[in-house]
């Protein structure tokens, strides 16, 4: 079972260097969220192959070209990709055995990508005040489904990760709890990866033509 | 450690619904599946009926689209990978000597929604109108010009029973990977686990695709979007590409499984180690991957080229090789044993031959120039009866036979068993066999009736004929599985002088599986222990205490909340001529409302953890098993 070390000052004395990794719970749970990552990785891609398919299917409405304004995502970019950042932090903590600042760097996180989804949100208004809705042509509904998918997604970890802040003030860290923070940091990354795709193949492409 | 814990345990109804006992959702995912196998059964036999004779009007031309649709959705999604996910629950974990799956309450998260989606679809029946487009259900057909609500349920219903695949997936690969007993490396695993490593691999990467594709589907039809819609810019090929890109893999998730039982099977029944253990390994991975290069070999009438049809041709044929290897090992692993001629061994016998002539008329439509004459013939429908039917059913019914008495503790009758072999076997390739004929003879599939004298009649009629035969061989075995049900449960753990670890325990098995998990020291664990002269395993463990999961109703409720969140979004725009229906639906309230229940049980699930209960050692000596 979870073996005990003496180590790490900073955390309660019975705590294992890598909590996460302690139980084969734990273990089952990392690797598990691995392979649905997996998962997620061919719902994206097969997302983004439509929308490549019919991002020229502007029939009669406004085109990526003409909306996209690229300083506004680049700004979004830079939120999201700096709230990965600190969910590395909240690992590192979590290999120190700080609670608090685990607490602390998830906040962070959760922090920025409520700013994130506030762009995200702003940027939609706009574009459906520009005469781009769902239902206006093949291209605006794969690029809403794209990007939607992703803004759900960024929703879901946000809600997810600040109930995990208010868990771990109660039941502190242990080797239930730091599963539950590694993989929740996983998640993250991996919607930082998604979005770094669709800066790419959406606005900048998009942009490019 | 204190054990303090104490936990609810609940019983009749309550148990099934809160159980989350890897072998009790085996049981579950069986009976539910074979339910639906009898419901599509029923509806190839009222196809078959329409078609008995020419200009038959036994049906109408829209109850025959909403049959034949219905027969393809019911069998691959609600009958077949339920019936594998059965014995894949009730054997893995017995055969790489673990003690539970990795993820309990998603398993039973998993067969939930399988069933309440699947329910989903099938409610149709009454609310309005079958699924009418096709199993493929490719648009404009399926769009909501030309379809009625039927793709809605179709669409909504694949999507919740998708999750419990897709779960189900996860919890055998991780189950797999992280929880084989000492010593079980993974080249030394039973080729039925090795399969359904494989079949949850593809799962998994085929799933989120198909899931992708009805979400655009249900943008589509319920919320005015452009994917499909020509008139918007949309594009009715790429339904196509993502509907194959998860179909093509879809029929390896159905035939690896019957794959590994058949190794099983041949190997037991031959008294003899599998021929070729690593080669049928690395048959399997190979099927495994190029499964996912062939998906448009579905699409060659499609018109996309020349060199992307030859590609497409030369990856399909491809697959011929690995399967090649199998059919060889099989024959091989028989050549020269004492062989034994039980119910389960006469289905995996059957199944090699009548699989090889499927693979082959696989390898004819694999030539594009030769496919612009099959496509859409009863040739096509005949190829894929047989490697799915004379493939993976054969291969359910033996799995069945074979693993019956460690589910239940009961030996089928054979006798009857033999009978309803007969039937089946008989039936299947009458039913099946004259269709490559009445498709090479220019019968058009899914056409409701046909003219006479055109060459027809006489095939059709017997096709008919063999339909009622494969039905009678059906009602055998639950004849079978009724009279059994009556007598005392005497099973022996190991019936057939079996080989591999799930023989080592009891029949049925106690609720730990394992008292002491064993030390796996070979391939064919327990055969190795045998010829050694060892009664039982040797332990890799002390005697300590068992860590088991609760029971929960939370996987169960979370279904029902998708059940009716999804049967409010399909009656959004829905002319109620009641008021309070209308706003109930119309605002939201009832598929807004179904998601909330689903959503608090997450909250619910996330924040009370769990930690089980342990089963205490003094409670192992007293059942007094053997390990």
């Amino acid at each position: 079972m979870s073996q005990t070390h003496a180590h790490g000052h900073h955390g309660p004395e019975t705590l294992p260097p890598e909590p996460e990794k302690a139980t084969l719970e734990g273990r089952n749970k990392i690797l598990g969220f691995w392979l649905f990552l997996g998962g997620e990785t061919v719902l994206f891609g097969t997302l983004f192959a439509s929308y490549l398919a019919l991002r020229n299917q502007i029939n009669d409405g406004p085109s990526g070209e003409q909306l996209f304004s690229l300083p506004l995502v680049a700004v979004a970019t830079f939120i999201l990709l700096t709230s990965s950042l600190f969910s590395v932090m909240a690992i590192q903590a979590l290999h120190r055995h700080d609670l608090k600042g685990i607490q602390f760097w998830l906040g962070a996180t959760v922090l920025f990508g409520v700013l994130f989804l506030g762009l995200e949100i702003y940027e939609f208004f706009h574009y459906v005040h520009e005469g781009l809705t769902f239902s206006t042509s093949a291209f605006s509904t794969s690029f809403y489904s794209l990007v939607g998918f992703h803004g759900a997604h960024v929703l879901l970890g946000v809600l997810w990760i600040a109930l995990l802040i208010v868990q771990l003030s109660k039941k502190k860290l242990t080797v239930v709890t730091a599963p539950k923070v590694y993989v929740a940091a996983l998640y993250w990354h991996f919607i930082d990866v998604v979005w770094v795709f669709i800066f790419t193949v959406v606005y900048l492409m998009g942009k490019v033509g | 450690m204190a054990h303090a814990h104490t936990v609810k345990r609940y019983s009749g109804l309550m148990d099934w619904l809160t159980t989350v006992d890897h072998k009790k959702i085996g049981i579950l995912y069986l009976a539910a599946g074979g339910f639906f196998f009898l419901i599509g059964g029923l509806e190839a036999i009222l196809i078959r009926i329409q078609l008995m004779k020419p200009m038959n009007d036994f049906v109408s031309a829209q109850t025959f689209n909403e049959l034949i649709t219905m027969h393809g959705t019911t069998m691959i999604f609600l009958a077949a990978m339920p019936m594998i996910f059965g014995l894949m629950n009730a054997v893995i974990p017995l055969q790489i000597g673990a003690r539970d799956v990795a993820f309990p309450f998603l398993n039973s998260l998993g067969f939930w929604t399988f069933f309440f989606g699947g329910l989903l679809v099938n409610v149709s029946w009454f609310l309005g109108g079958a699924p009418d487009a096709g199993w493929t259900a490719y648009p404009p057909l399926s769009s909501e010009r030309y379809s009625g609500m039927g793709i809605d349920f179709y669409a909504i219903g694949l999507q919740i029973a998708g999750i419990g695949t897709l779960v189900g997936g996860i919890n055998f690969l991780v189950t797999i990977i992280n929880m084989r007993a000492p010593g079980m490396t993974f080249m030394r695993m039973p080729m039925f686990t090795w399969a359904s490593f494989v079949t949850s691999m593809i799962i998994l990467f085929a799933f989120p695709a198909l899931a992708v594709g009805l979400i655009a589907l249900t943008f589509d039809r319920l919320f005015g979007g452009n994917f499909f819609d020509v008139s918007g810019g949309g594009n009715v090929v790429l339904w196509q590409h993502i509907f194959w890109i998860f179909g093509h893999p879809e029929v390896y998730i159905l035939i690896l499984p019957a794959f590994g039982i058949i190794s099983e099977i041949v190997s037991t029944f031959s008294k003899k180690r599998l021929f070729g253990y690593s080669s049928m390994v690395f048959a399997t991975v190979l099927i495994g991957f190029l499964g996912f290069m062939v998906w448009v070999h579905h699409m060659f009438t499609v018109g996309l080229g020349p060199v992307g049809n030859a590609l497409f041709s030369i990856a399909t044929m491809l697959i011929a090789v690995p399967t090649g290897i199998k059919i060889f090992n099989w024959i091989f692993t028989m050549w020269g044993g004492r062989i034994s001629f039980t119910t389960a061994s006469l289905y995996g016998m059957a199944f090699i031959p009548t699989f090889v002539m499927g693979g082959v008329t696989g390898v004819m439509l694999a030539v594009p120039g030769a496919d612009y004459q099959y496509h859409d013939t009863y040739f096509v429908v005949a190829h894929f009866h047989y490697v799915i039917v004379g493939g993976l059913i054969l291969g359910i019914f033996g799995g069945i036979f074979y693993w019956w008495p460690k589910m239940f503790g009961r030996v089928l009758n054979e006798t009857l068993g033999k009978a309803s072999f007969w039937f089946f076997f008989i039936g299947f390739h009458l039913t099946f066999f004259v269709q490559h004929f009445l498709g090479l003879w220019g019968m058009p599939r899914r056409v409701y009736t046909y003219l006479e004298n055109q060459g027809w009649d006489d095939l059709n009629w017997i096709s008919t004929i063999g339909a009622f035969a494969m039905g009678v061989g059906t009602l055998l075995v639950l004849i079978n599985i009724f009279i059994t049900g009556l007598k005392p449960r005497n099973a022996d753990s190991d019936p057939w002088d079996g080989r591999t670890l799930e023989w080592t325990i009891p029949s049925p098995p106690p609720e730990y599986n394992f008292k002491q998990l064993p030390l796996v020291r070979g391939l064919d664990a327990l055969w190795k222990e045998k010829s050694a002269g060892n009664k039982e395993m040797t332990p890799a463990e002390p005697i300590g205490p068992i860590h088991m999961p609760s029971p929960s109703l939370l996987p169960f409720i979370m279904s029902v909340g998708l059940f009716i969140a999804g049967l409010g979004f399909m009656y959004k725009n829905y002319d109620f001529t009641n008021g309070f229906m209308s706003m109930l639906f119309g605002y939201n309230i009832v598929s807004i409302g179904g998601l909330v229940i689903t959503f608090a049980c997450m909250f619910l699930r996330s924040v009370y953890d769990d930690h089980g209960w342990h089963i205490e050692p003094e409670e192992l000596q007293d059942k007094g098993v053997k390990a």
